[in-house]
């Protein structure tokens, strides 16, 4: 049932933070399940993400990587255990909920821009109406992130009229402007022709150098290998195995993992 | 090399479209048969035939100088006023015409692509119109403006205020039902839910003889509403049940990712509805809603059977007057009356066709 509870080599991996040690961690689950009615989608999640740690999470389709990191800010519930996100414990308090989700910021698949908002609108919205910030001052937030992502031109234009790289560049943008303390990736490149992959895991990865905390579900090996502190590979709705990328990926302890490293590194 | 006959100009065109098969042949034949039929005798009985002037029923008679007689335009001339302001007091008539100018001035400038300040228009049609309406046409003594009773209101002002009243009230009170049925809280949505399957069930004569005759029953006597409020009423519920399964439909067509993509920042529910999928349904909504606004302006006429003097009513009031009784005085009045609707539901009709036009486009503006 629980074939790595004790494997997770957590404390050791957050320690080399500067202010780890004193504020709770980023992110805790402890003893998580979740059903979707009969069906145990998570069984018995515990992780914890230090501040400042790149996680990566990856594993078969079906495993429940999607499911776990959505339960972070709520979009999923699940039905046992805790998830704690930056000392908040997330129970069915929709206020707390809503305090939550104003610091974590998401990237879906599929971007889930506003189609009838132009780039900046898209951006300066939650500022505006969830932080209270003035207008010009929100725009100001808004062009520096767009300035960020390398789409300063783009302000103007609705999301249909960019591409698939330039929306989710622009959703990246949209979480920053919130000056999120956590964001998650939910596969982030899945949805983008090949050739829009890099631009957007550029971006990531720049991110990533700046300190935040991520957690990243996805199938890219290669951005695992050069930003994670941890990979976690999951199946059947279990964290299987946590180790850091370079061990991961040269020394799998599983069988599980071994097999799904062979199919995905060819 | 030219392209060959067949396929080019206006001949290419009327080849390929009405007699490249046999199947084509025959219905164009028919349609030309059908407009054979309908088009010249209509011509015949509103333009060519037609009596264009006189003060009384002679001068649309038959005699053996004119063997045909079309529509009695005279008749309608007479009774214009009649049709326009039923029996609004004659001194007074000037406030309806302002209220028809300023609804006139609200609906172009909320509707019209073009028009700037579209937050000041909402605010415009919604609150400040409604204020002056009830201003002008019932009376304000402060401004003194005398009070007008509302039955003496009548014609196409009471068509008008009707079915205004219907189509501004339908929409906010939809939304709020259709929200209701897609609620997380039982209660809520089986009021709404109880509340759209109910009028929806029976028909508009029925909810405007319950608020007629049962709202009476449920208020004090001392501010029982007067039989036009209660009608308004009753319409107004009617309509936002209607509107609140069009809204629904619309709400339903935004994927889920943007209630996501919302949620995720932090948005609460009511900003989630307003600022991201409200707009976006509203807007694919919005042929449905002119297609449900045409059927209540056209349903307005059934409030005559409370008692209230409609458009319809005066002129069935006025085709019975001794002094315009021909054969063709009740069929020129039913044709003024389908050419008032008729404009008027094309002209909606057209609104939504260009909407429709505009976000086929996408979203570039």
């Amino acid at each position: 049932m629980r074939p790595i509870g004790e494997a997770m080599s957590i404390v050791e991996q957050g320690a080399g933070n500067v202010d780890g040690a004193a504020l709770p961690p980023a992110v805790e689950i402890v003893a998580m399940h979740k059903w979707y009615g009969d069906f145990h989608v998570l069984r018995d999640i515990n992780l914890t993400v230090q501040r400042g740690e790149r996680i990566v999470i990856c594993g078969p389709s079906g495993s429940g990587k999607s499911t776990m990191i959505r339960c972070i800010n709520r979009l999923e519930e699940y039905q046992q255990g805790l998830v704690t996100v930056d000392g908040i414990p997330l129970t069915g308090d929709i206020k707390r909920i809503d305090e939550v989700r104003r610091d974590v910021g998401m990237v879906f698949q599929h971007f889930n821009l506003f189609p009838h908002l132009t780039v900046l609108e898209n951006l300066t919205l939650a500022p505006i109406w969830v932080r209270k910030i003035p207008k010009k001052q929100a725009e100001e937030i808004a062009r520096h992130y767009l300035e960020r992502v390398r789409i300063p031109e783009q302000a103007a234009k609705y999301p249909g009229q960019l591409s698939g790289g330039q929306q989710q560049r622009v959703a990246i943008a949209r979480a920053l402007c919130m000056s999120p303390k956590i964001m998650l990736f939910d596969e982030p490149t899945s949805a983008l022709d090949p050739e829009m992959v890099k631009e957007v895991l550029e971006t990531m990865v720049e991110l990533a150098e700046s300190g935040m905390t991520m957690l990243v579900v996805t199938h890219e090996m290669g951005f695992a290998r050069q930003v994670a502190d941890r990979v976690v590979f999951m199946d059947e709705g279990q964290i299987v195995e946590v180790d850091a990328p370079e061990e991961f990926f040269a020394h799998p302890k599983h069988e599980r993992t071994k097999l799904f490293l062979s199919q995905i590194l060819h | 090399m030219p392209a060959p006959l067949r396929n080019r100009g206006i001949i290419g065109w009327i080849w390929e479209h009405m007699f490249s098969s046999w199947l084509n042949i025959a219905l164009t034949a028919l349609g030309l048969l059908l407009l054979w039929w309908i088009v010249p005798p209509l011509l015949n009985f509103l333009i060519l035939e037609a009596t264009w002037s006189g003060s009384d029923r002679t001068a649309c008679i038959a005699s053996e100088l004119r063997p045909r007689v079309g529509a009695c335009w005279p008749f309608i001339f007479e009774r214009i006023n009649f049709f326009i302001y039923g029996f609004y007091p004659i001194s007074q008539r000037w406030r309806v015409d302002v209220f028809f100018a300023l609804l006139a001035f609200g609906v172009v400038w909320l509707l019209a692509h073009r028009a700037p300040f579209k937050r000041a228009a909402a605010i415009y049609f919604f609150i400040l119109l409604p204020i002056l309406s009830v201003m002008f046409l019932l009376g304000f003594a402060p401004l003194g403006l005398s009070y007008v009773t509302t039955s003496l209101w009548g014609g196409i002002l009471v068509s008008i205020v009707v079915a205004s009243v219907g189509i501004v009230f339908a929409l906010p009170l939809g939304v709020i039902l259709a929200l209701g049925r897609r609620s997380k809280m039982p209660a809520v949505r089986l009021f709404s839910v109880i509340f759209i399957e109910f009028v929806r069930g029976v028909p508009l004569i029925t909810v405007l003889f319950m608020a007629s005759v049962m709202l009476p029953l449920f208020v004090p006597e001392a501010w029982s509403p007067d039989k036009l409020l209660r009608a308004l009423i009753g319409v107004a519920l009617f309509a936002s049940a209607y509107m609140a399964e069009v809204v629904r439909a619309g709400l339903q067509s935004i994927p889920r990712g943007q209630y996501e993509g919302a949620q995720a920042l932090g948005l609460g529910y009511w900003r989630m509805m307003g600022l991201i999928i409200l707009p976006q349904a509203l807007k694919v909504t919005i042929p449905n809603i002119v297609n449900n606004n045409i059927a209540l302006f056209k349903d307005t006429t059934l409030v005559f059977v409370v008692g209230i003097f409609d458009f319809l009513r005066t002129i069935e009031v006025s085709r019975i007057d001794p002094k315009w009784a021909t054969p063709v005085t009740s069929t020129t009045g039913y044709a003024f009356a389908a050419i008032f609707y008729f404009i008027c539901c094309w002209m909606m009709a057209r609104y939504a066709r260009g909407v429709e036009r505009r976000l086929a486009t996408g979203y570039k503006r």
